[in-house]
């Protein structure tokens, strides 16, 4: 490309927009519509629920892996994370209705505990938890990308070492010690501001906020795409020694773009907690973050909607396939994984366009030989 | 010469007789003995010098069945009766010193059994009691010694002082030494006690420690200064001995872990290095090892039954036994070295080679190969870990001035200077060592040179997965075996590759050893440092909790650490170096 054509931002194709449209009025009107008259059951829209969180953590990956070129291995733990903090307060508002009769959770009676640890209490307040949903999981990104971009490590490197930092966040939050549950992690939330989360009603106001939020990021992340930050950051992924040296401190983008990565993450976290109703240390293991990356990959990186289709996709044959075919389910993952990443880089949404163009060379070439 | 020696022999083994009456003399001296004193004086010269051999005399004695048989003009002789009886009821009579049958046959009413007290069978328990002091299990008689000595049984001091007269073997004196000094803790003479602590402080036993502290206590409470001092300054010795010894066996530890690492992570070096590519299923490389050990094990065993996917393969075993059958490591080494680097050709030629120059979509792929795998490995050899016998000479201790070396970790350390060894001598001394040099420096120019960089890719590949393969082979000894076992590794052996850079093999080496030794340490430390971690501001608690578990802190500092040493040395110790820039 050469340098002195004006850069115009693509305009976003006509499809995308569709589809988004499309999913905004399905998300957020007709399934929760259809499950107030019954037509899909609460259990159905939950587990759509959960695959809108994942679409979130999709597009975390995706912003750091698609967008800029720096494949981070750690995303899980910023999604546990916000998980957590959001958890912190619904284990709060069990009140005195755990196992126990205690006004302390469970596990904190079961751990000898009589009064609550000095840095539980302030959950007690939703926004504060809510705070710490964007607060804790951006401060651990800013202070880890801070080193790592800092000292310019990038490639496998800087997967390697997220994939080390969610490890070591799995390690912490195993430990009863760490007093946020350890291997079993929050479970039995009774009350979401009040409202009984066993009520068909509170979980259909989490889908349509889940769905509102998926929406909000995806728009946002459209909007930055257009920007000249957004230009930057494709620069970023395309050269960055070039980019570097045209005077933009890459290190400092990278950082943002970690950062606000991590705050996606986490605002799937917060939105999964409550209705899938546990979050446990399992959620920080790299497998985790890994399986983010195979939605992404299978969805099609670099796209805004291919993460999002990857997620729900991979999840929804994992639904099927681990009741099915248990057995075979991981190597149904690893072979799909590998088909796409060798024949497929650009994943399910490139698919069309591959079989249009496959579909093009067929038809025409007979025209050609005749 | 020859001669000189017999005579010396014979002249050793006539002074030990001499010097050491046998056991079965001095229960035949007691038992013809007249007043039941002497009786009672001569069974306690066997205090800490029989062994179990006397146990059966000592019990025919209680029950009445040691007899005296009056020999006219021949010295009374002490027999035991037994066999069958014939028509006059007479048995077949053993001399108990000799152990020879007399020439007679003896009925048992006629003759008299050996007589005995309730303060004879007293001691001749409180002999029983101390035959282990003269076992001829090493083990056993250490674990006696020992028992007296914690338990500070003043009553047994004759027995110990007895035993170190004729004890031979320097590890039970050193024992002795440490039990009599312990139990004369308990003397009410000063002087015994001032001595006891001396003997103490220049055995630097650490056994002494809680008794030297409660003579401590007593001795300020008696106000006894001299005591006091000499029991603190036994107790300074003990405690200085210990750091010592901790160190010592931390170092050990450290440089097994080290090692451990350094087998994991050296193949995953090399390929990295080499192509760029982080090989995500390098763990399943190292289960594969590991099965194949397994297998192999069972081959020479009793045969292996697998169902993969339902069908059932049957395969038959050698039947060995004894040594051949425990030198079916030497087999299952090369044997996990082929089959890792068969699968890594595979996995190379298959997988990666369409994904050069994409080093994340590499790391990618093997990822998803490394859930195939690790989900076929289920399949095959069950969900759960399996049995891989460690040979018989692995579980031993080796203990140098009381730092304790299982052998387990002295192999580790030999295996991976072995491996380390090996892989320099190929990379150095061969031709193939020479092309994946020439092509990790340079690999455009090696290509110009007419270096098929594809073949020594493949040939580095399947290095690389034949190494992992030994580290299982090596792994399955050590450890368990099952279809997640290269998972638990692998986040250690990046760790290694990226703190030591894909330059060198030193650079492996030395990372090895240092997230070893530091991951150690910190684990022995950290409850030592927990307390100033307190004063840390804001953070401090968080971090005094989580000192308490020392292995979580260990791992979690080794993070911190590599992330603030790469702010130093990005490209981990020894970086190629090269003046190209992407």
């Amino acid at each position: 490309m050469s340098s002195s054509e004006k850069y115009a931002p693509p305009a976003p194709p006509s499809d995308t927009v569709a589809a988004l449209l499309a999913f905004t009025v399905l998300a957020v009107l007709i399934m929760p519509t259809l499950d107030v008259f019954g037509v899909i059951d609460h259990f159905t829209l939950n587990l759509w629920g959960k695959y809108l969180c994942y679409a979130l953590l999709a597009l975390s990956v995706n912003l750091l892996w698609g967008g800029t070129g720096l494949l981070s291995l750690g995303q899980g733990l910023f999604f546990a994370l916000g998980g957590y903090m959001h958890g912190m307060y619904l284990m709060r508002m069990i009140g005195d209705q755990g196992q126990y009769h205690k006004p302390i959770p469970d596990f904190l009676v079961f751990l000898g505990w009589t009064e609550l640890p000095g840095f539980w209490k302030p959950f007690e307040s939703f926004s504060f938890a809510m705070l710490m949903v964007f607060l804790l999981p951006g401060v651990i990104a800013g202070i880890f990308g801070w080193l790592a971009f800092r000292s310019r490590i990038k490639g496998v490197y800087f997967s390697i070492l997220t994939q080390a930092l969610t490890y070591a966040g799995a390690l912490i939050f195993f430990r009863n010690n760490t007093l946020m549950g350890g291997n079993n992690g929050f479970t039995d939330f009774k009350y979401e501001l009040g409202f009984s989360l066993r009520e068909p009603a509170t979980q259909r106001g989490l889908f349509i906020a889940t769905a509102a939020a998926l929406i909000g990021v995806v728009i946002f992340l459209r909007w930055l795409e257009g920007t000249k930050f957004g230009l930057v950051q494709r620069a970023i992924r395309d050269g960055e020694n070039r980019t570097l040296f045209s005077g933009y401190a890459t290190p400092a983008f990278k950082l943002f773009l970690f950062v606000l990565a991590a705050l996606i993450a986490a605002i799937g976290g917060a939105l999964y907690v409550p209705q899938v109703g546990i979050i446990n240390p399992s959620d920080m293991t790299p497998e985790k973050s890994l399986e983010a990356i195979v939605w992404v990959a299978v969805g099609g990186r670099g796209t805004l909607l291919g993460p999002i289709l990857g997620a729900v996709f991979v999840n929804l044959l994992k639904s099927y396939a681990t009741r099915a075919i248990p057995d075979l389910w991981l190597i149904l993952l690893g072979g799909l994984f590998l088909l796409v990443v060798l024949f497929l880089p650009g994943g399910l949404v490139s698919l069309p366009s591959k079989l249009r163009g496959l579909w093009q060379k067929t038809t025409s070439t007979p025209a050609t030989a005749a | 010469m020859r001669k000189t020696f017999i005579i010396f022999l014979a002249f050793l083994a006539g002074f030990v007789a001499a010097f050491a009456e046998a056991p079965q003399a001095i229960i035949a001296r007691a038992a013809v003995a007249k007043s039941e004193k002497t009786q009672g004086e001569i069974l306690t010269e066997l205090m800490g010098n029989a062994d179990e051999s006397i146990l059966p005399l000592l019990d025919a004695w209680r029950k009445d069945r040691l007899f005296l048989y009056e020999n006219p003009g021949k010295p009374t002789a002490v027999v035991l009766l037994e066999g069958a009886k014939d028509a006059q009821g007479a048995q077949q009579a053993t001399d108990i010193v000799t152990g020879k049958p007399l020439a007679v046959r003896l009925v048992a009413d006629d003759l008299n059994a050996a007589t005995h007290s309730a303060n004879l069978r007293r001691i001749m328990k409180a002999v029983l009691d101390l035959t282990d002091l003269s076992s001829a299990n090493p083990a056993k008689k250490l674990g006696a010694i020992a028992a007296i000595g914690q338990g500070q049984q003043i009553e047994k001091l004759p027995a110990l002082e007895k035993r170190l007269v004729v004890e031979t073997d320097p590890k039970a004196i050193k024992a002795l030494r440490e039990a009599l000094a312990l139990v004369r803790l308990r003397s009410p003479d000063h002087a015994v006690k001032l001595a006891a602590l001396k003997e103490l402080e220049s055995l630097e036993s650490l056994a002494s420690t809680d008794f030297l502290k409660t003579v401590m206590k007593d001795a300020a409470a008696a106000k006894d200064e001299k005591l006091l001092a000499a029991a603190r300054s036994a107790l300074q010795a003990v405690e200085r001995h210990r750091t010592v010894v901790d160190f010592g066996g931390t170092l050990f530890r450290s440089l097994s872990l080290g090692s451990i690492l350094i087998i994991v992570a050296l193949g995953l070096a090399i390929t990295f290095g080499l192509m760029g590519v982080i090989n995500m299923a390098h763990g399943e490389m190292i289960a594969i090892g590991a099965y194949t050990t397994y297998v192999v094990q069972n081959l020479f065993a009793n045969g292996l039954a697998l169902s993969p996917f339902g069908f059932s393969v049957g395969l038959p075993g050698l039947h060995a036994a004894g040594w051949w059958r425990e030198s079916y490591f030497l087999f299952a080494l090369p044997l996990s070295f082929l089959v890792a680097a068969g699968a890594g050709i595979l996995l190379e030629r298959g997988v990666i080679r369409f994904l050069y120059r994409r080093p994340l979509e590499s790391l990618l792929a093997t990822w998803g190969v490394s859930l195939l795998l690790q989900q076929l490995l289920r399949l095959t050899f069950g969900a759960n870990n399996v049995q891989v016998g460690s040979p018989a000479y692995l579980s031993g201790n080796w203990i140098v001035g009381d730092v304790l070396l299982g052998w387990n970790r002295v192999f580790v350390i030999g295996f991976a200077t072995l491996i380390v060894v090996g892989v320099w001598l190929v990379l150095t001394r061969t031709s193939v060592g020479l092309l994946i040099r020439s092509v990790t420096q340079n690999r455009s120019m090696a290509a110009c040179m007419g270096v098929r960089t594809e073949r020594v890719n493949m040939l580095t590949f399947a290095l690389g997965s034949g190494l992992a393969g030994l580290a299982g082979a090596f792994l399955s000894q050590i450890g368990n075996v099952g279809p997640s076992l290269g998972q638990s590794y692998v986040v250690d052996s990046f760790m290694v590759v990226v703190v030591g850079g894909v330059g060198d093999l030193v650079g492996t080496v030395i990372s090895g050893l240092g997230i070893g030794s530091f991951d150690q340490f910190t684990q022995q430390y950290s409850p030592t440092v927990a307390g100033a971690l307190a004063n840390v501001p804001f953070v401090g608690g968080a971090l005094q909790n989580l000192a308490q578990d020392s292995a979580v802190f260990g791992k979690i500092l080794v993070l911190c650490v590599i992330i603030l040493f790469l702010q130093w040395r990005p490209s981990g110790l020894f970086a190629a170096r090269s003046r190209s820039l992407d």
